[in-house]
């Protein structure tokens, strides 16, 4: 039976259009598009979006989901209607659980639970045994088990041999590696970023460019391996030439950065909250601002949420030694019309980055609006303005920077392969 | 005869004539080893020391056995447990055999280019019996007597070398015998096995084995070192085995009539199935052992009768 979208505001990352139109599914898939006003065929069902947004459902890349091992700070379930409450209805989730990801076995457990969840889930899995950095999982088995790609996460392999030899035998199999570009003896211990915030307020840091440093090895090994490599995250306007300059000598790489670092600055800690407290540490107000450039102009390729739940007393404790990290999947959507109300991004750039240049990277047939794709889809109302309430979060863990923040953008309706997951009639 | 080298450091200094000429000569020694009274007086009177710095036990056998059939004195030096503890360098422990006036030396030594080092200071033939990730050409010369015999000729045949090329020196002297006598290589493996540079040498590269096993008339299997096994270079001895394992299935790509070749000892269950190693219609990995010896035992006639000829030229004061 067919589904007609009326009446909507069709945001295309493909084309970058944003215009009026209406789109037709069939079968779980987009079978058109149309005037906004086309008529609906016999027997269809016609959803009028009142001239809402609609858009490919998010694709958030580096989810941190509790299970196994954490499931108190989030389940495949809780993340699951979180997500698609966020409009998100792709979640790429992380290894670095308890134990983390990294043999065929717990990828096949991670895989069973989270049919439990209403949206898409792929998995990444941990590139070392143990995410100790001293010997490589079977990548074999776990790319053909379906692992989107291979990472670490925030620990970073230092022994060069063996990284470059993870990134030769995942050549052959057109394995994705995922790099968090980090100096580790640099970044070891820091909570913020070197300067005078830091200083005033005493905490310890490390220099913005420990992540240049990290940036030019993992590069300089992909130049050698010619793998397939993704920065999870580059936050610093110093990064951004050597990264400019791979691409332009050819290597298959593409970069991501948080909507935290997008957003935030390091001014934002204020008083010591620990709910603003990330790996890396959140930046100055001008490299923040390199950075939404850097998305305007195709260098960062993926604005990800890097959900990572924390209870309470993970984060009830001294800055330098709270966790890190902030719950995102249903602040995403929000958070990134901050750059579209402010002007420094349009919708359809952004879409790029949240759904379709992650679809392409992962080989994923969703993120787009083309015929044929999968009806992965979200309706928002890019205007409404609403006051952020962290208990009123559908994720297990609340510890979000936004708590309190006035944000524009409400989900009105999330679809999952034609499927509504989230909104009125869910 | 035209063989006409006074060492055999290795397969790169061989021309397709005396390879062809040696192995002519070692088809005699398989027949020799084949009667009951296994015995020449080749090497009469003639000193052969085997001197291994790397713990072998078929290899040296295999020497042993052959320099006592052909009437040599042979001694075994297990060099690893003795001077060289004791801190004395390569070149004086050369220097000190030298002295014992040895005529025929076989050494094998963990690094590469140690055995030419070696010949350099010492007046006899020396054979290399492995250095490091260099060369072991007895080895490359069994195994084209193995083909020869298999396959009834060393030329135009589909060559399929798989496993850990990276760490082997049998596969480097395969490559250049094989490639000598105008056969098609293609080497498998994982690229963390791969030596880098390798894709210049006139070879097919494959990380599929399935795709490089395809029509191969020769399947030639490396050992795994254990200690490459656990993460280093490879995930897991199973996925090896998965990806890299000689199995029947993956066999069945190869030509019909296709022999697999192993230079021994296996690792069954990792780089190969038990059953296709055992299949007598298949495997010649027994047949290389037996080769084995009568190529070491040409090998050491013909150096020695050119050192004979050279001594005997010292002698009458010819150059």
């Amino acid at each position: 039976m067919d589904l007609i979208f009326a009446n909507a505001r069709l945001i295309d990352p493909e084309t970058q259009e944003d215009a009026p139109g209406s789109l037709r599914v069939t079968n779980g898939r987009i079978s058109g598009r149309g005037a906004p006003d086309e008529p609906a065929p016999e027997g269809g069902t016609v959803i009028d979006c009142g001239g809402r947004a609609l858009a490919p459902g998010l694709i958030d890349w580096g989810v941190k989901i509790g299970e196994p091992g954490e499931r108190h700070k989030e389940s495949f379930r809780s993340a699951g209607r979180a997500a698609a409450a966020g409009g998100v209805t792709t979640m790429i989730a992380r290894p670095d659980t308890i134990p983390p990801i990294d043999t065929p076995e717990a990828l096949e457990f991670v895989a069973r639970r989270a049919l439990d969840a209403p949206v898409n889930i792929h998995h990444m899995a941990a590139l070392t045994k143990s995410r100790e950095g001293r010997e490589m999982v079977e990548i074999g088995f776990l790319t053909d088990l379906g692992a989107v790609a291979f990472t670490d996460g925030v620990r970073v392999v230092r022994d060069t041999k063996l990284l470059s030899r993870c990134m030769t035998y995942a050549r052959g199999l057109d394995a994705l590696i995922v790099g968090h570009p980090q100096d580790p003896g640099l970044s070891q211990g820091a909570a913020a970023t070197s300067g005078k915030f830091a200083s005033l307020y005493g905490i310890p840091s490390v220099s913005p460019m420990a992540e240049v440093i990290g940036l030019d090895r993992d590069l300089a090994l992909v130049a050698m391996t010619r793998c397939r490599w993704h920065a999870d995250q580059i936050t610093t306007a110093g990064a951004l030439p050597a990264l400019g300059r791979a691409r332009q000598a050819g290597l298959d790489i593409t970069a991501g950065i948080s909507i935290h670092h997008l957003t935030l600055n390091e001014f934002d800690v204020g008083d010591y909250r620990t709910f603003f407290r990330f790996t890396p540490p959140l930046r100055s107000e001008d490299d923040r601002q390199a950075m939404v450039q850097a998305v305007a102009d195709g260098l960062i390729d993926v604005i990800a949420s890097f959900h990572t739940p924390q209870d309470e007393e993970s984060k009830r404790l001294p800055f330098e030694a709270a966790a890190p990290g902030a719950v995102g999947l249903q602040t995403l959507l929000p958070a990134a019309l901050r750059l579209y109300h402010q002007g420094g991004l349009t919708l359809p750039q952004l879409w790029r980055a949240m759904s379709l240049n992650p679809a392409r990277r992962m080989k994923l047939p969703s993120g787009r609006l083309s015929t044929g794709a999968p009806a992965d889809l979200v309706l928002f109302d890019p205007d409404a303005p609403f006051l952020m309430d962290r208990f009123t979060l559908l994720s297990k863990s609340k510890n979000t920077p936004f708590d309190g923040a006035r944000m524009q953008g409400r989900v009105l309706g999330t679809w999952v392969a034609g499927r509504r997951v989230h909104g009125d009639d869910a | 005869m035209s063989f006409r080298a006074r060492h055999l450091l290795g397969i790169d200094h061989l021309k397709p004539d005396e390879i062809t000429s040696l192995l002519d000569l070692a088809e005699d020694y398989v027949a020799l080893n084949r009667r009951t009274v296994k015995h020449s007086d080749a090497l009469e009177g003639l000193t052969q020391i085997n001197m291994f710095f790397e713990n072998s036990t078929r290899t040296q056998a295999s020497f042993e056995l052959a320099g006592k059939r052909l009437g040599a004195d042979v001694m075994n030096m297990a060099v690893s447990q003795s001077s060289v503890k004791k801190g004395e360098t390569l070149i004086d422990t050369a220097l000190t055999l030298n002295a014992m006036q040895p005529d025929l030396l076989v050494v094998r030594h963990p690094h590469s280019g140690a055995v030419n080092l070696l010949a350099e200071k010492v007046n006899c033939a020396v054979i290399n019996a492995g250095d490091g990730r260099h060369e072991h050409p007895t080895q490359a010369l069994l195994d084209a007597l193995t083909i020869r015999r298999a396959k009834g000729r060393l030329h135009r045949l589909t060559v399929a070398i798989c496993g850990d090329i990276a760490h082997s020196r049998v596969a480097r002297s395969n490559l250049i015998l094989l490639g000598k006598m105008e056969n098609r290589i293609r080497l498998i493996g994982p690229a963390t096995l791969m030596p880098s540079g390798v894709a210049e040498m006139g070879v097919e590269l494959y990380e599929d084995m399935r795709e490089g096993l395809k029509g191969a008339d020769v399947v030639m299997m490396l050992r795994l070192q254990r200690e490459r096994m656990d993460g280093g270079f490879i995930p897991s001895e199973r996925e090896y085995f998965h990806r890299w394992g000689l199995d029947a299935e993956k066999l069945a790509l190869a030509a019909p009539d296709a022999i697999v070749m192993h230079p021994g000892p296996m690792n069954r269950g990792v780089e190969i199935d038990g059953t296709i190693a055992d299949d007598i219609n298949r495997s010649v990995i027994q047949d290389q052992v037996e080769m084995g010896v009568a190529v070491r035992m040409a090998a050491l006639d013909l150096l020695a009768r050119n050192l004979r000829a050279e001594r005997g030229r010292a002698a009458t004061g010819e150059v």
